[in-house]
């Protein structure tokens, strides 16, 4: 903020104390955000035993935790569960969006208007006030407990945000490359599948994110339209742990930290990726 | 060209199909529903009129959920624009630790809220890590999740510290946008820090404010899992959103009827909550 490139001797002392007061304002926040997670990391490294506090780790370093909650919440089970509702559910979003957005996009016609206005529209219902008829449709299709329900659900509900990111993006896309392709002698979905959507992919990436984290974390569907405990996902997993009275909290934290993991890791890994796609999706 | 593109409409022909099975049929099977008194398995039920939506007015547990409802989505909203904000202006600047500040903020928004509230839980349970601070500070043991004004203003609090990285994102975009010459020159004017930030950087952050608040009210009014993480709409009805309480008479109390019914008056509020907070967004941005 001072002086930028002046930092002579004199100011020196002042611009590292400010820094001091910044930096710890910084690990404040970090301490706040990351308080829960510590707190069920140390809860699960202990034994039902030790009653030490919540916040010192442990003397004695035990992953027996991790073991029993593989066994009995049978992780792996739920995390190949969520693995494939999200794998099929974001490639389905991703084709279909895209798809639907080419159109919309170019052939600017009253009908298109008005399509793109619907469903922009489907926006603003909240999928939780459907749930009821939503169940009873699933109910009736034998589409409980199955992994095609689940996904349709999904699909549609992360339907109209990214058609609109498709949608705004393929607008942006000079209209001559569609015209030198057909020159060329292709037809008009050649031009989209060979011309348009390679070029969609840094928005994909963000559709892929968005989707991708909806489905993963997704507790509500899961828990109304999964109801066979062998199809349940991670989030029901780990519910099912606290819904059963005279359960080991700390096998239940385990399994939480567990959970975790995965979205945490890639999360590091593609930040700048996942911050691009909340800005994408935030600001319409 | 233009008589090629006409070809391409079948293109979303998938996506109105879906959203004609999953969203406008069961939007008036709905309301079919809510006309009955079903309980959601048996065959045999009756239509009775609007018996369902009358009860909407009586039952007094109605009246709390909404009000729980409105409380959640305009409280976390409110401390989450002040705090995202707080971060965003802190970490906007030049200093060693702002990218991993960043990173750390944002990472709860990407941890599932149904497993947030459960590692909330294991701060706020009696035998929890914030009791044995209370009794290293010499205080007593708190039951944190016994008393209904507590238990919501938590509920609130652990919403806004999961999802205040999502505000902080929007904030410091909005605040890279802004030009620095115009804080500059309203330095040269004499203008001190509050000044420029109260009549430059806030009016220019705008278009964030209202992107910020849309989506943090909506996400406030639609809260579901961190409640039923922590309390399950408990002491008795007292945290109970309309979101949890439509779980409850559907799965808990086998009432598919009403259940529907307070699924359409969760959809008439946010509805109207939206439409609102957009209007008063578009009749402000003029101003400016």
């Amino acid at each position: 903020m001072d002086g930028q490139g002046q930092g002579g001797p004199v100011l020196r002392p002042r611009r590292l104390a400010a820094n001091l007061w910044k930096l710890g304002l910084t690990a404040l926040i970090a301490a706040v955000a990351l308080m829960p997670i510590y707190i069920t990391f140390i809860v699960s490294l202990k034994g039902q035993t030790d009653l030490s506090s919540h916040w010192v780790p442990p003397k004695v370093l035990s992953l027996a935790n991790y073991l029993w909650a593989i066994e009995i919440g049978r992780i792996f089970s739920a995390f190949l569960n969520t693995t494939v509702i999200t794998g099929f559910s974001v490639a389905a979003v991703v084709l279909l969006s895209s798809m639907a957005a080419y159109p919309l996009a170019r052939n600017a016609t009253r009908l298109n208007a008005a399509v793109s206005t619907f469903i922009l529209s489907i926006l603003m219902v909240p999928a939780l006030s459907l749930l009821v008829p939503l169940y009873v449709l699933l109910l009736r299709v034998h589409g409980v407990s199955t992994y095609w329900g689940i996904v349709l659900v999904h699909v549609t509900f992360n339907l109209p945000v990214s058609v609109f990111l498709y949608m705004n993006f393929i607008r942006a896309l000079p209209r001559d490359l569609d015209e030198a392709a057909l020159i060329d002698g292709c037809s008009i979905y050649t031009i989209f599948s060979r011309i348009i959507l390679p070029l969609l992919r840094p928005v994909t990436v963000s559709v892929i994110i968005f989707a991708g984290v909806a489905v993963w974390n997704d507790y509500q569907f899961s828990l109304y339209f999964l109801q066979k405990p062998a199809i349940r996902v991670i989030t029901l997993m780990i519910s099912s742990f606290f819904a059963v009275s005279g359960t080991d909290y700390h096998i239940a934290a385990a399994a939480a930290v567990m959970a975790i993991i995965p979205i945490t890791v890639i999360y590091v890994f593609l930040q700048r990726r996942f911050v691009k796609g909340i800005l994408d999706s935030a600001i319409k | 060209m233009q008589r090629l593109y006409r070809k391409t409409n079948i293109m979303y022909l998938p996506v109105l199909l879906l959203f004609a099975v999953f969203v406008v049929y069961p939007f008036f099977d709905g309301i079919r529903i809510a006309f009955t008194n079903w309980n959601g398995f048996s065959r045999q039920y009756d239509y009775i009129g609007l018996a369902n939506f009358g009860r909407l007015f009586s039952d007094p547990n109605i009246r709390m959920a909404l009000l729980n409802t409105l409380l959640y989505g305009f409280g976390s909203t409110l401390f989450q624009q002040i705090l995202g904000l707080a971060y965003a202006l802190l970490l906007d600047q030049r200093f060693p630790g702002r990218t991993a500040g960043r990173t750390i903020a944002l990472l709860p928004v990407f941890i599932s809220a149904v497993i947030m509230g459960y590692m909330w839980y294991f701060l706020l349970q009696y035998d929890g890590a914030l009791n044995d601070l209370a009794l290293l500070l010499g205080g007593g043991k708190v039951l944190w999740l016994s008393d209904p004004g507590l238990a919501k203003a938590l509920i609130i609090s652990i919403n806004t510290l999961q999802y205040v990285g999502y505000s902080m994102i929007i904030y410091l975009a909005g605040l890279q946008s802004i030009p620095a010459s115009y804080l500059e020159a309203a330095r040269l004017d004499g203008a001190g820090s509050w000044k420029c930030f109260y009549r430059i950087t806030l009016p220019l952050l705008y278009p964030a404010i209202v992107s910020s608040v849309t989506l943090n009210l909506i996400g406030g009014l639609k809260l579901f899992d961190i409640i039923r993480a922590l309390t399950g709409g408990g002491p008795g009805y007292t945290t109970h959103s309309l979101t949890t309480l439509l779980y409850t008479s559907y799965f808990g109390n086998q009432n598919a009827g009403y259940a529907a019914t307070i699924g359409i008056l969760l959809f008439c509020m946010i509805l109207l909550v939206t439409v609102l907070t957009q209007w008063t967004a578009r009749a402000r941005e003029v101003q400016f």
